[in-house]
């Protein structure tokens, strides 16, 4: 298999802890991570490679035309992410897009987008749903406006086209949060998931940033709607979650399964009168803990029984099924 | 004489030492075929729901079995997953084993594996290479390297995608790890698998199968799979499954076989012979209650 053998050639280690760095919601204040001298990067398929260390995974997209870059990790890993970038391309960087407005995916905004350019010498421009640039810009937030998007849209898509392939952003109301574009490179056929989708953990549903379960399945469904298996449901179309390993289709759809599963449990506990203490207690999650729980960390096991439990009893005003 | 015998000995053992990195094992390279004596219920008509027996599952692998539905099988993208690398040799399976060797120096560089069932191609890399990162994708059979220790092949796997350790919804996760020793006795081939999942087995779970070589060629079918809609009403995202307790086959198997309800449940104490004796005052299973899938 081409990617395996191709990443036979990186083994540059992973710093765990900058990898597992995780956000905050309201008051992106990133706790300081410890990183690795050098990001590990790895040849994904077609045009696009994965960054990986820097906070959330990045992906970059290299040539012709010059750089697109797919979130931008932890301020603090900002130069190492522009080193890295650099190993890859010696063109400029053009675009910057957002997968959402959390920290560790948009830490890096100004700096990458400052060591690129778009028009006469100015910055790369930064894309992202306009959810994004309206929670960065909360004066709480303290966000300098250089890491503003410079360019936002409010559908359910939004295209351009770099390098030769197209662009796709796909945005899910009320998924992670109210601000998530997944991002489909069509030609190198990579999908960008940014946080719907993680290996290391439950979904983290960001409720107070307007987040949903019902959201978030939508966009989980989103994914396969859109990924293609290439033999026997392996390959073909990658998925780069938001943090993890690189997927297919089928890690995705075992993911998916996961969270519909919990959420039907939870839902038939509310229907059964249980309080959020009871439904705790029945562990609904039980089935997947060894793999995703944690009582400790950003995203723990009780937090997103909470958060599904917090949903399910309150649905209004919230999405339906796609 | 004697000197002259002497020196020739060791000039024979020398030229024997030279040679014995092509002497040192045996050729595992033909084609394959099970012999399905061993666990002949599990492997060929396949198990019955609720069936954990000789397991070492953890509560999280059993809660995931009972909710399991087979119809999860028809929705698209669960049509044409395979078995992945600590399964598929323990399911009707043919293979087609080769070698790959560096043309310029003769070393092995790999053992390639053509798994028939479900089209599968696996390779065994020989030649000391690291197994790939964790952020590295993981495929069915998984990134196999392996040595000889004398005349067996021992391999060790890692980034083995999710699928199942019984083929009745009993799962293995994607954290799985595989050790398999191949050892071959003549014509016959007997392969080992020790299978470590921190998340749904409590203990690492041992197989083995058995295989002889074919004189005759075989074993190069191919496996195409398309998806198509098998149920058309149902909505687009439904994921099927029972919610605990809810399963209409609970306790079914249990029942029909006289089996201890505990005992088929599985669990890593009832892999152990003590627990014959156990098995002996534990009690008849009842009839399971109205409403569920007992025959």
């Amino acid at each position: 298999m081409t990617t395996q053998r191709t990443l036979f050639a990186v083994c540059v280690l992973l710093g765990a802890a900058g990898f597992a760095q995780r956000v905050s919601t309201q008051a992106p204040a990133a706790r300081p991570a410890p990183a690795p001298a050098e990001l590990a990067s790895i040849h994904v398929q077609g045009n696009v490679y994965m960054l990986v260390g820097a906070g959330g995974n990045i992906a970059v997209q290299i040539g012709d035309d010059g750089v697109l870059v797919v979130d931008t990790g932890l301020a603090q890993n900002a130069d190492r992410v522009i080193a890295a970038i650099k190993k890859l391309s010696p063109k400029p960087i053009r675009w910057v897009l957002n997968t959402h407005f959390h920290p560790d995916h948009t830490g890096g905004n100004e700096a990458v987008a400052k060591a690129g350019s778009k028009t006469n010498g100015g910055p790369a421009e930064i894309l992202a749903h306009e959810n994004v640039l309206t929670r960065m810009s909360a004066p709480a937030n303290k966000i300098p406006t250089a890491a503003w998007p410079t360019d936002t849209y409010f559908p359910e898509e939004k295209d351009i086209y770099f390098n030769g392939e197209a662009v796709m952003l796909f945005h899910d109301v009320a998924a992670h949060t109210d601000g998530d574009s997944i991002v489909h490179l069509r030609k190198s056929d990579v999908l960008v998931a940014g946080d719907v989708f993680v290996t290391t953990s439950y979904p983290f549903i960001d409720q107070a940033n307007g987040g949903s379960i019902q959201g978030e399945l939508n966009a989980l469904n989103r994914i396969l709607d859109i990924a293609v298996p290439a033999h026997e449901q392996e390959g073909g179309t990658y998925v780069i979650p938001g943090h993890g390993r690189i997927c297919d289709e089928a890690d995705v759809l075992e993911y998916r399964d996961m969270v519909t599963i919990v959420r039907d449990r939870v839902q038939d506990m509310i229907k059964r009168g249980l309080t959020l203490d009871q439904v705790k207690a029945a562990r609904p999650t039980l089935d997947y803990d060894l793999h995703y729980g944690s009582d400790t960390g950003f995203v723990t096991t009780a937090g997103f029984v909470e958060a599904v439990f917090k949903d399910l009893s309150n649905p209004k005003g919230k999405p339906v099924v796609r | 004489m004697r000197i002259w015998t002497t020196g020739g000995l060791l000039a024979g053992v020398a030229v024997l030492a030279l040679a014995a990195p092509a002497l040192a094992q045996v050729s595992l390279v033909g084609e394959w075929s099970p012999r399905y004596h061993e666990d002949q219920p599990d492997r060929i008509p396949g198990p019955e729901l609720g069936d954990y027996t000789g397991l070492p599952l953890t509560d999280g692998a059993r809660l995931s079995a009972d909710s399991w539905d087979a119809s999860r099988l028809t929705l698209r993208e669960h049509q044409c997953k395979v078995h992945n690398g600590p399964y598929i040799l323990h399911g009707p399976i043919q293979f087609r084993l080769w070698e790959d060797k560096d043309p310029q120096t003769q070393q092995l560089v790999a053992l390639q594996v053509y798994l028939n069932t479900y089209e599968q191609s696996r390779t065994i890399w020989m030649d000391g290479r690291p197994h790939p990162p964790e952020f590295a994708p993981h495929t069915w059979q998984g990134f196999s390297t392996g040595k000889w220790d004398g005349d067996i092949l021992t391999v060790y796997t890692t980034h083995i995608k999710q699928e199942w350790i019984r083929r009745n919804g009993v799962p293995n996760s994607e954290k799985s790890t595989m050790i398999e020793h191949f050892i071959r006795h003549g014509n016959i081939m007997t392969h080992l698998v020790q299978w470590t999942d921190p998340v749904y087995l409590a203990e690492p779970l041992w197989r083995s199968e058995e295989f002889v070589l074919n004189e005759r060629t075989a074993g190069n079918w191919l496996w195409p799979c398309e998806y198509v809609d098998e149920i058309v009403d149902r909505p687009h995202s439904a994921v099927p499954h029972y919610l605990p307790g809810k399963s209409p086959f609970d306790g079914d198997f249990a029942y029909r076989y006289g089996v201890p309800v505990e005992a088929a449940k599985g669990g890593a104490e009832t892999t152990y012979p003590e627990y014959m004796a156990k098995l002996k005052t534990l009690p008849k299973p009842s009839k399971p209650a109205a409403g569920s899938g007992s025959k």
